[in-house]
């Protein structure tokens, strides 16, 4: 039985007493964080819709063992990886690190924005980015600007992209990243690091272009 | 603040480590006394910013609905 002081003790007592609304709730919130985790393991995107239909399946069985030792969404996303793991390795699935990071040196900028090597102040700022605090709220959340940053990020890598839809997108913390996706610390912020730094080049072109009109 | 030391092309490349607070206390000093001078990567970090509060915002996706049906009807079958 779960402590009553544990700070997801209500959400798990109503999935207990099959409130649908909260199981409906949980699924909404987690269900494409599933598949983005599950992906990292498996070799296609059906097969992750399939493992995280079978997380959930699975979620529901054990739910009246969840003891309460972690949140549950700690508890949930084990399962998952669980499931992924198990069903990657069925499919002899061996993600090599080369590919989860490609060493490819991108810079987040590039070098012809920066002065060269010759001159006084080589590696500083040409053409510097434009400060964008006097500009208005609504016109930097524009629809167009939001666009802009979903076609950005849609054309990541895959391993960028989970990692930085569940780290900005979906508000994760680091470690839970790590966790789920089985990666260093430093590799989930190498990954990170290219993933914004593109969908920030992309805002910028957007904005200069609106600017420019 | 010398041409090739802590040039902006070499700080934009650390300023998500910044952003993460996963620099070591001197680098991290050297940073912000950086930005405290220059405009450029100053204005990139805001953006860097502006970049994942934007980003937070996104709708959340919805399942569909065929996929929710499996799901409840797996969730009221199962006995407790």
């Amino acid at each position: 039985m779960i402590d009553l002081r544990h700070p997801d003790a209500a959400l798990v007592a109503a999935l207990l007493l099959r409130d649908e609304t909260a199981f409906r709730d949980l699924v909404t919130r987690y269900h494409r964080s599933f598949i983005t985790v599950a992906r990292q393991y498996v070799s296609s995107s059906a097969l992750a819709e399939e493992v995280a239909q079978e997380t959930w399946l699975a979620v529901i069985r054990m739910l009246p063992q969840f003891e309460g030792r972690s949140s549950l969404k700690t508890w949930i996303f084990t399962i998952l990886t669980n499931q992924a793991r198990s069903r990657g390795s069925r499919e002899h699935r061996i993600v090599p690190l080369s590919s989860v990071i490609a060493i490819d040196g991108e810079a987040a900028v590039d070098a012809s924005r920066f002065l060269d090597a010759s001159h006084r102040w080589g590696g500083h700022w040409a053409n510097p980015p434009r400060r964008i605090e006097d500009l208005p709220e609504d016109f930097l959340e524009g629809a167009e600007t939001m666009a802009a940053l979903r076609r950005a990020m849609a054309a990541l890598p895959d391993s960028q992209q989970r990692v930085m839809w569940l780290r900005d997108v979906k508000g994760w913390t680091a470690d839970e990243v790590c966790a789920a996706l089985d990666l260093t610390e430093v590799n989930q912020r190498v990954l990170l690091h290219r993933a914004r730094s593109k969908v920030r080049a992309s805002l910028e072109n957007q904005l200069e272009s609106d600017l420019s009109r | 603040m010398t041409a090739d030391g802590f040039a902006c092309r070499y700080v934009i490349e650390i300023l998500s480590d910044y952003l993460e607070d996963a620099l070591d206390a001197s680098t991290r000093q050297d940073l912000e006394e950086h930005l405290a001078e220059c405009d450029g990567c100053t204005a990139y970090l805001d953006q860097m910013r502006l970049t994942i509060r934007l980003s937070g915002k996104f709708d959340q996706d919805d399942v569909p609905e065929s996929i929710m049906n499996v799901l409840l009807n797996a969730y009221r079958d199962e006995s407790t």
